[in-house]
C-alpha cells in the first residue's frame, strides 16, 4: 500500500502528463486481433480457441508497451488490469455463450411434435423405427412430472415462505426471530441432494422402503425453494415505507387488514419477481428428484403413488442410458436439455416483465 | 427515509388492536410458518440422522465392499474437497475481475445488462452443464490443454499420469464447477464493490490516483470481506454440486492427486447420485450417512462464510 501512496505524489504526474490517444487504443486492439488470427494459422492450428488466446494475450501485452513507451509505468498498470479485467469478462461469457449455442444446435433436431407429445413407453414398432433412425420417444410424461412436482413445491413453499417472512418483518423481535434467520441462512446452503435424501428418508416412513413418488420429489424441493421465498419476500417487504403502515394505523386500520391490503399490494412486484425467480432456481434440479421421485416410463398423474419423471431426470437418463442406437436417447437428451433452457429463460423473461409491469407508481 | 422501524411502528397499533380475532389469527399464521422453518431444518437433520445411523454402525458384510464407515467416506471427502477446491480456485479470481469490471470499468449504461448476463449463467440447471461439459468442454480440453500440462507439467503430481482420452477427469469436473459458481461469487462482489463510499474513491482519484491505484486504496479493502464470504458461499455450492460432477468425473475407489487422468476420487454428492437408484437395503442407509456427512461440511462452510460476512468493514484495515 505504502508503495502505491509515494507513487501518488510522485512528481510524474500532472495535468500535462503525457495521454495515449484514441488512435493509439484502437491500433493496439486492430493489431492484437490481426495477431490473434494470423499466428495460429500460420502455426498450423487455426482454432479459434488459440485465436481468442493470442489475441487475448498479445492486446494485453501491447497495451502495456505502447503505455509505457506513450506513458508512464503508472498508467501502464492501470491500462493493464483494465485489459486484463475486460480479457476476464470475455472469458467468462464464452462458457454462457458456447452453452447456449450447443444446447439449441444439438436441441432442435428432436425438438418435435413426438418429443412434445410423446411418453418413453415405446411399442414394438417404435423401437424399430428407433434404430431406422426415425423419431421416436418424447417427453411429455416429464413435462407433466415437472409441472406437477414443482407446483407442489411452490403450493409448499410460497405460503411457507411469505407468510415467515411476513413473520420477520412485521412481528418478529428477539429469539424466535434470531434463529429463524438464521435457520434460513442454513436452508439456504443446504446441498440439493441432502434435500432429496431428506425426502426420501420422510416418504420412507409413510410409504415404505424404496418408494419413490412425486409427492417426495415436490418435498424436497420446497426444502430448496423456501429460504429463496424467504429472503426476496423479506427484502421486498422490508422496502415498503414505514410511512405507509402508519397512515394505514392512523385510520384506524388493523394490523392484519394494513399488512394484507397496504404493506403486502406495495411490495407485491418484488414478491413475485422473487417467487418466479425461485421457481426458476428449483425447476431445473435434477438431484433430488433423482433420488426421491425417481424414473418412470410413461405419464403419471398421481403424485403418491408411484414414480414420476421429471424433465432434468428425463435429460440426465437420456444421456447415460440412451438405449439403442444410442443417438435417439442423446437427442432425446439434447432436446430435453433445450425444453428446459427455454423454461427456464421464459421465466427470467417473466420475472423482468413482472417487476416493470406491477412497480407501483411513485415508488423508486 | 423511515426513521422507524416497522415492529417499532406498530408498537402503538398493537396496543389498539390486541385482542382482534383478526389480528391474532394472522400473527399465529406468521408466527407458526416461521416455527415451521425450525421444524423442516431439524426434520432434516433428524431424519438424516436416523436413516443414516444403521449406515454408519450396521454390519458391513450386509453392504457392497465390507469397508468401514469412515474408509467409505474418506475418498469422498477428499474428492469433494478436492473438486471444489479447484473451482475454487479458478472461480475466485475470475469471478472477482469480473465483479470488479462490470461495477467499475464497464460502461454505465450496459454494465446492468452485463450483470444480467452472468445471473444468466447461474440460471442454466446443472444437469445442462453437465451434458456440456462432457460433450463439448471436455474434448477440447483433453485434446489441446491436457497433453500440453502432462508434457511439460508432469514434475508436479497433479499433472502426472496417463492423460483420460475423453476428457473425464478432476479437472475438467473443477473448471465446469467453477462455471457454475463464479455467478454467485460474482453477484456478491459486485455488490459490495458498488457499495464503497463515494468519498473513499474521489478523495483517492483527488490525490491523482489511476483507476486501478484508487481500486487498491479503496474498493478492494473496503469489498474485502464481502469477497471472501462471496467465495465461501460459492464453495459451499460447489461441495453439494451432484449432476455436472456425476455426469463428467469418471470415478474411481481411493484417494488420487493427479487431475488428468480416468481413476479420480469421486465426490460424495455424485456418488449418492450414481449408485443411490440402484441401491438396497443397508447401501442405502449408508448413502444417506454419507449425505449427513456432506451436510456437515457445508453448514461449516456457509457458517463461517456468514461470520466472514458479518465481520465486514472496519476503518483500521487496509
Amino acid at each position: 500500500m505504502t508503495s502505491v501512496m509515494n507513487d501518488v505524489t510522485a512528481p510524474t504526474v500532472g495535468l500535462d502528463a503525457r495521454r495515449m490517444s484514441r488512435a493509439a487504443e484502437g491500433a493496439i486492439a486492430a493489431v492484437s486481433l490481426l495477431l490473434g488470427i494470423s499466428i495460429p494459422n500460420l502455426l498450423g492450428n487455426g482454432k479459434w480457441g488459440w485465436i481468442l488466446i493470442v489475441a487475448a494475450l498479445s492486446y494485453v501485452s501491447l497495451t502495456y508497451v505502447g503505455s509505457r513507451v506513450l506513458e508512464d509505468r503508472r498508467q501502464a498498470t492501470d491500462r493493464v488490469m483494465r485489459a486484463t479485467l475486460t480479457v476476464a469478462f470475455v472469458l467468462v461469457m464464452l462458457p454462457l455463450l458456447s452453452v447456449t449455442w450447443t444446447v439449441i444446435r444439438e436441441g432442435v433436431s428432436r425438438f418435435d411434435g413426438t418429443f412434445l407429445g410423446g411418453t418413453m413407453r415405446l411399442t414394438p414398432e417404435d423401437l424399430l423405427a428407433q434404430r431406422e433412425g426415425f423419431a421416436a420417444g418424447g417427453a411429455f410424461h416429464a413435462m407433466v412430472g415437472t409441472l406437477i412436482i414443482t407446483g407442489l413445491a411452490a403450493a409448499i413453499a410460497i405460503p411457507l415462505g411469505l407468510l415467515t417472512a411476513v413473520y420477520l418483518v412485521e412481528y418478529g423481535r428477539g429469539r424466535l426471530a434470531r434463529a429463524i434467520t438464521t435457520m434460513v441462512d442454513v436452508m439456504t446452503g443446504i446441498p440439493s441432494i441432502v434435500a432429496g435424501l431428506f425426502a426420501y428418508a420422510l416418504f420412507v416412513i409413510i410409504f415404505g422402503p424404496g418408494s419413490r413418488t412425486g409427492i417426495a420429489g415436490g418435498v424436497a424441493l420446497s426444502v430448496l425453494m423456501t429460504p429463496v421465498v424467504v429472503r426476496s419476500a423479506e427484502e421486498m417487504l422490508r422496502l415498503v415505507p414505514n410511512e405507509l403502515r402508519e397512515a394505514s394505523y392512523a385510520l384506524g386500520v388493523p394490523k392484519w387488514r394494513t399488512i394484507l391490503k397496504v404493506v403486502i399490494p406495495t411490495a407485491v412486484a418484488g414478491i413475485l419477481t422473487g417467487i418466479t425467480l425461485a421457481v426458476a432456481r428449483v425447476i431445473g434440479e435434477t438431484a433430488p428428484l433423482l433420488i426421491a421421485a425417481g424414473l418412470a416410463q410413461e405419464t403419471n398423474v398421481n403424485p403418491f403413488d408411484g414414480r414420476m419423471t421429471s424433465l432434468p431426470v428425463f435429460t440426465y437418463y437420456q444421456y447415460v442410458q440412451p438405449g439403442i442406437p444410442t443417438e435417439a436417447g442423446v437427442e432425446r437428451a439434447w432436446a430435453a436439455a433445450l425444453m428446459l433452457v427455454l423454461i427456464v429463460a421464459a421465466l427470467f423473461v417473466l420475472a423482468r416483465v413482472l417487476a416493470n409491469v406491477l412497480k407501483p407508481k411513485g415508488l423508486r | 427515509m423511515t426513521l422507524l422501524s416497522p415492529q417499532s411502528a406498530s408498537v402503538t397499533a398493537q396496543t389498539a388492536s390486541r385482542g382482534r380475532l383478526g389480528d391474532r389469527v394472522f400473527s399465529g399464521l406468521s408466527r407458526a410458518a416461521g416455527i415451521n422453518i425450525l421444524i423442516i431444518l431439524a426434520g432434516v437433520a433428524a431424519f438424516l440422522v436416523v436413516e443414516g445411523r444403521a449406515g454408519i454402525f450396521g454390519d458391513t458384510e450386509e453392504m457392497s465392499g465390507s469397508d468401514n464407515f469412515l474408509q467409505y467416506v474418506g475418498p469422498l471427502v477428499f474428492g469433494t474437497v478436492y473438486a471444489s477446491f479447484l473451482a475454487l480456485l479458478i472461480a475466485a479470481p475470475l469471478g472477482v475481475a469480473v465483479a470488479l469490471f462490470i461495477s467499475h470499468y464497464a460502461p454505465k449504461r450496459v454494465s446492468q445488462t452485463l450483470g444480467y448476463l452472468v445471473d444468466l449463467l447461474a440460471a442454466i440447471p446443472s444437469v445442462v452443464f453437465g451434458i456440456w461439459g462432457i460433450t463439448v468442454l471436455a474434448p477440447i480440453l483433453s485434446g489441446n490443454l491436457y497433453p500440453w500440462l502432462n508434457e511439460n507439467l508432469d514434475f508436479l503430481p497433479f499433472f502426472s499420469g496417463t492423460i483420460s482420452t475423453s476428457g473425464r477427469s478432476m479437472l475438467t469436473a473443477g473448471i465446469v464447477l467453477a462455471v457454475m459458481i463464479l455467478p454467485v461469487i460474482t453477484a456478491i462482489s459486485r455488490e459490495v464493490f458498488l457499495q464503497t463510499p463515494r468519498l473513499h474513491e474521489e478523495a483517492s482519484l483527488a490525490l491523482g490516483a489511476t483507476k486501478w491505484e484508487m481500486i487498491r486504496q479503496a474498493v478492494l479493502p473496503y469489498g474485502r470481506s464481502g469477497v471472501i464470504s462471496g467465495c465461501m458461499l460459492g464453495l459451499g455450492r460447489a461441495l453439494g454440486e451432484t449432476m455436472a460432477v456425476a455426469i463428467i468425473l469418471s470415478p474411481s475407489d481411493g484417494y488420487f492427486w493427479s487431475v488428468l487422468t480416468n481413476q479420480n476420487s469421486n465426490t460424495i454428492a455424485s456418488n449418492v447420485a450414481l449408485k443411490f437408484p440402484e441401491a438396497y437395503g443397508l447401501d442405502v442407509n449408508r448413502l444417506i450417512a454419507t449425505g449427513l456427512v456432506l451436510f456437515g461440511i457445508t453448514f461449516l462452510v456457509n457458517a463461517l462464510a456468514r461470520r466472514v460476512a458479518n465481520a465486514g468493514f472496519s476503518g483500521a484495515d487496509g
